[in-house]
């Protein structure tokens, strides 16, 4: 009786998609979990992970203190290995995916297929979620992953509309997760060359876009440059505020126009979509940030916390907190928010 | 005498008008390179020419000697999508180059070409392509020569469930094909919506230049395309891409003087051309940018470097 219950029940209820916060530190994983985050993600110190920044990520003793702490309080560990094996050194991706085995991860995050041949061959019972970096944007392609890798979840790229994203639910057997707040990548992930164009490092297997070791600023008399390798990425005036020189937020002259000729310095924020996705039957919400401070990451999982919660008893009537839109807009870049490719001006 | 390096005509990745387009296939029909590849692999919204054009166009094309190959469309958002690629996947005359793992999906258990859009880094990814029937690959453009050697050699080739060796290509002239996004950039440039682009990309038959504040120029929008504004040039790497195991060189097809560069790469490649005069010949000639080679030599793309075989 009670089961039956809860079969109706679920039935029309939407089903609350798990919250997936970014760890880019055992301390931000930490205050992730505390905060209300039912699944973290993290990567290694090296180039096996998409945020091989200096100073962040998980050596093997840091991994396995972090899945005590999340399986201690019920949360799940999540294991990001989503840049491509290089040719030079293959086996140095195989053995991040037995590290994800030893620490206790649970589940890995991949995109090549190196990675989820070895993964599942070797370690079959281990649950796989397929990359962004994979940029699986349609039900054929995640289909093609699961019948040969047995992928039981996809993060779906940021590149499709909300009306595409229900399609491609209706279509697919796989779980969905989708981006909910964070750095707003105009590309498709996986597939931008732009950074080793300009820099001779692939962020499909160095793990870095636009890194800060070819990163120059120079002083002007008129203000300042921020150059990217040999390219001048931007130009600032003295009293103009300054963002970090990734190529594709530059200031480019197109036609003589000087202009963000690719994409404005803006952060995605999907919260105000949260009962549509959450109607579509999406598994997962994930906050982008790894490279973000751990309050960054502490604040934002304490909203979206609050957001998803809200939304899964008021639904249709949900509505975004003023005091969330405060707390998420300091975080934002830019200070500005779009809802990126899910709405209609992308189109 | 050397093997010889077989040329591919890569996709016209440009907006080229119906009239354009038919012109460019009837000269490639007389042209040095061997292999074709048809279609529209950007923008789905792009129709000058439509599948059954494309068909017609090839059946020609094969009759004229030259192996055509169908491409589809690297970045799929939509069902619409989804049955074009179906149409060009159950077609049974002409191989088919998978763009994205939808195509690869459909494509798995017959013979097909992969396309520098289907992210090989390692020869264990090349291999798990190959046993699916792939009997190509296009390398990702920002591979070097050492990693492609890596990936499939030529000494100890990956083979397909045929048993025959896989196929190397690289991308071998033309501006680089860099990124996608679900934005059409052209268009947001001309401040219209994707819906209602008005097709402006017809007007920028070489893409529409980025440069940066200090006039550079930097990169290329083709809708949503973000490409090169320097042009990929391996013309005078014949060893290197010999001993890379490369059989094949990509040329991405410019708005001029493409015939021209045709037949200066296969003189300098398959007739014994001096390779530092055929580089002056192409230097010469209208191209809608300069050259580079960065990727080849495990370098920032955009770099150029003379060949050693030009320096010797």
């Amino acid at each position: 009786m009670a089961l039956g219950l809860l079969k109706i029940m679920s039935a029309i209820l939407p089903r609350k998609p798990q919250l997936v916060c970014p760890a880019g530190s055992l301390r931000a994983l930490q205050l992730a979990v505390n905060a209300g985050a039912d699944a973290v993600y993290m990567g290694l110190k090296d180039a096996t992970n998409a945020r091989n920044f200096a100073g962040l990520n998980f050596d093997i003793d840091q991994a396995r203190e972090g899945v005590a702490h999340a399986h201690a309080r019920g949360a799940q560990v999540l294991m990001a290995l989503n840049t491509f094996a290089k040719a030079e050194e293959p086996e140095r991706w195989f053995r991040a995916v037995d590290a994800a085995v030893q620490m206790g991860a649970d589940a890995l995050i991949c995109a090549d297929t190196a990675v989820l041949g070895y993964a599942h061959q070797a370690h079959p019972a281990l649950r796989l979620h397929l990359s962004v970096q994979a940029s699986a944007t349609s039900y054929e392609a995640i289909e093609f992953y699961r019948e040969h890798f047995g992928i039981q979840r996809a993060v779906l790229p940021r590149v499709l509309t909300l009306s595409h994203v229900g399609h491609l639910l209706r279509h697919t057997a796989v779980e969905i997760e989708v981006f909910g707040f964070g750095s707003l990548c105009v590309m498709v992930e996986g597939r931008c060359a732009l950074s080793s164009y300009v820099t001779g490092q692939s962020p499909n297997n160095a793990g870095v876009c636009s890194p800060p070791s070819a990163v120059r600023w120079v002083e002007r008399t008129q203000g300042v440059q921020a150059r990217l390798g040999d390219v001048l990425i931007d130009e600032y005036a003295k009293d103009e505020p300054r963002g970090y020189p990734t190529l594709c937020k530059g200031r480019f002259l197109v036609e003589g126009q000087r202009d963000y000729a690719i994409e404005d310095p803006t952060s995605l924020n999907s919260m105000a979509l949260l009962p549509e996705l959450m109607e579509m039957g999406i598994a997962a919400i994930k906050i982008e940030g790894r490279q973000r401070s751990a309050s960054y990451v502490e604040q934002v999982t304490r909203v979206w916390r609050h957001a998803i919660d809200a939304c899964a008893t008021q639904g249709a009537r949900f509505a975004v907190q003023p005091e969330w839109t405060h707390v998420l807009a300091q975080h934002a870049e830019g200070q500005q928010h779009t809802l990126g490719a899910y709405s209609r001006p992308w189109r | 005498m050397n093997t010889p390096i077989g040329l591919t005509v890569g996709p016209v990745l440009y907006h080229w008008p119906r009239d354009t387009l038919t012109s460019f296939y009837a000269r490639m029909a007389d042209g040095p390179a061997q292999r074709i590849v048809l279609g529209e692999s950007v923008c789905s919204r792009r129709r000058e020419l439509k599948l059954d054009d494309w068909l017609g166009l090839a059946r020609e094309l094969s009759q004229s000697g030259k192996q055509v190959v169908l491409a589809t469309q690297a970045l799929v958002e939509s069902e619409a999508d989804l049955r074009l690629m179906r149409r060009q996947a159950e077609q049974g005359e002409f191989l088919v180059e998978a763009g994205d793992a939808s195509a690869l999906h459909m494509l798995e258990g017959r013979e097909f070409l992969l396309s520098p859009h289907i992210n090989i880094y390692s020869r264990q990814s090349l291999q798990f392509h190959a046993d699916l029937g792939a009997s190509g690959w296009s390398a990702p453009v920002e591979l070097s020569l050492a990693s492609v050697a890596r990936i499939n050699a030529a000494q100890n080739p990956v083979l397909d469930p045929q048993g025959r060796a896989v196929q190397t290509e690289v991308f071998g002239f033309g501006r680089l094909p860099l990124a996608f996004s679900a934005r059409c950039f052209t268009a947001r440039h001309h401040h219209l919506s994707k819906d209602e682009c008005e097709f402006r990309c017809l007007g920028d038959a070489d893409g529409l230049l980025v440069q940066s504040t200090d006039a550079e120029d930097f990169l290329v929008l083709n809708g949503i395309q973000t490409q090169s504004a320097a042009l990929q040039c391996l013309l005078g790497e014949g060893a290197a891409l010999r001993s890379a195991g490369v059989s094949r060189l990509r040329l991405s097809p410019c708005s001029q003087s493409f015939d021209e560069v045709l037949a200066l790469f296969d003189a300098c490649l398959n007739h014994g051309a001096d390779a530092a005069a055929s580089l002056a010949a192409l230097q010469a000639l209208p191209l809608p940018g300069r050259l580079a080679n960065g990727y080849a030599h495990g370098q920032a793309g955009m770099k150029w470097q003379a060949e050693p075989e030009m320096q010797a």
